[in-house]
């Protein structure tokens, strides 16, 4: 390889890089803190994951991907009359510098046929995918933790967090 | 998969909304007004005061099952005399509702202290198409080794529910499907009363201090 091919490659990295700076700058970042997953017991064959979601200009969770299951959905759960109700949403609101909680009580993302047991300490690669007010998606590689199925909520988030996560 | 095979025309009496359907309206206002009651009726032997959950000792109703164990052996209330019965129902495959409600039976156990061997947890699937009795053992155990998980089959399922005013549904989703349940806590007393509904709205500590006026 020669002096000026090489030259030639940092530059075209060089300006790739720019360029995704300025990509970045232009769409809605999204901060993605304290993801977990629920462990199961062998023959269980789903489970959610949790987290904290921020974006920094209008945004939405649209779906979200995993290689651990089948099939992975955004879903909310809601308290009505003592009964537990549970349906998959289309895009899960993020407004421009709110934290959104996927959290017991509210929202969480649905593992459907889960290829092994999630045991406690295993680590779980997902991958979200955000779409800005423009209509444009990006995707954000998350590694969430596995705690245990015993796991209770967080502190401070308790059972009286009722519908929704909106903080 | 999509399609609800437990019984739906038994499930649809139970579960339409409460503005449409009478019978689950008079459940409703029953446990109003049931939970309206406590102070009212004070000084009787037994009576429970201020509790956070739903008194049902005045209650015009009971209920029983006969549910089998992961071990296929059945079960039914009288199996219980002399514990203190927390029973619930739910299914494995709930990320949210089912854990949070064993986890919080697991601290109120811890909470009663030595009490806590009086009390038996019963889980009872309303899922017994996809939970097992292996994955039913393992699930409950995971919270407490004394806990128990219950199934039937589909129609006593559908009977066991409707005998604890309970209501639950199969929801599909895009690749699967949930089940929407009656996230209540049923309490029995030692002499196999029914005397309590616990929120799921009730911290650990608010269901003891329920429970422990029945020790």
């Amino acid at each position: 390889m020669t002096k000026t091919t090489l030259t030639s490659h940092a530059l075209k990295l060089l300006c790739l890089a720019a360029l995704s700076l300025v990509v970045s700058a232009a769409r809605a970042d999204v901060r993605v803190e304290d993801p977990w997953v629920r462990a199961t017991v062998p023959g269980q064959s789903a489970s959610g994951a949790f987290m904290r979601l921020t974006s920094s200009a209008p945004a939405k969770l649209v779906s979200a991907s995993a290689k651990i299951a089948d099939s992975v959905e955004v879903h909310e759960m809601s308290m009505t009359d003592n009964v537990m109700r549970m349906k998959q949403i289309p895009a899960l609101d993020l407004p421009a510098g709110k934290t959104v909680e996927l959290a017991p009580g509210g929202y969480h993302i649905m593992f459907f046929k889960l290829h092994s047991q999630l045991k406690d300490g295993d680590t779980v690669p997902m991958t979200l995918v955000f779409e800005d007010a423009q209509g444009k998606r990006s995707s954000v590689d998350v590694q969430a933790p596995v705690r245990p199925l015993t796991a209770a909520m967080p502190a401070g988030h308790g059972a009286h967090a009722g519908h929704g996560a909106h903080k | 998969m999509m399609t609800p095979d437990i019984a739906p025309g038994s499930i649809a009496s139970l579960n339409a909304d409460s503005s449409a359907n009478p019978a689950r309206r008079r459940v409703l206002l029953s446990l109003a007004a049931a939970a309206a009651l406590p102070l009212a009726a004070c000084g009787r032997d037994g009576q429970l005061k201020n509790v956070h959950g739903i008194d049902l000792t005045d209650a015009k109703w009971s209920a029983d099952f006969s549910l089998k164990d992961p071990d296929g052996k059945t079960r039914s209330i009288a199996d219980f005399k002399d514990k203190l019965v927390m029973l619930f129902f739910g299914f494995t495959q709930c990320p949210d509702v089912c854990p949070t409600t064993l986890a919080r039976a697991a601290q109120v156990k811890a909470g009663l202290g030595a009490d806590g061997s009086k009390l038996q947890v019963l889980f009872i699937t309303v899922d017994p198409e996809r939970d097992t009795p292996d994955v039913l053992r393992a699930y409950t155990t995971a919270f407490d080794p004394g806990f128990l998980g219950l199934y039937g089959d589909a129609k006593q399922t559908v009977d066991t529910a409707k005998a604890f005013k309970v209501f639950f549904q199969k929801v599909p989703t895009g690749s699967s499907y949930t089940m929407e349940h009656t996230a209540l806590t049923y309490v029995f007393d030692t002499r196999g009363q029914l005397r309590l509904a616990l929120r799921h709205e009730q911290t650990a500590a608010e269901c003891l201090s329920d429970i422990r006026q029945l020790v």
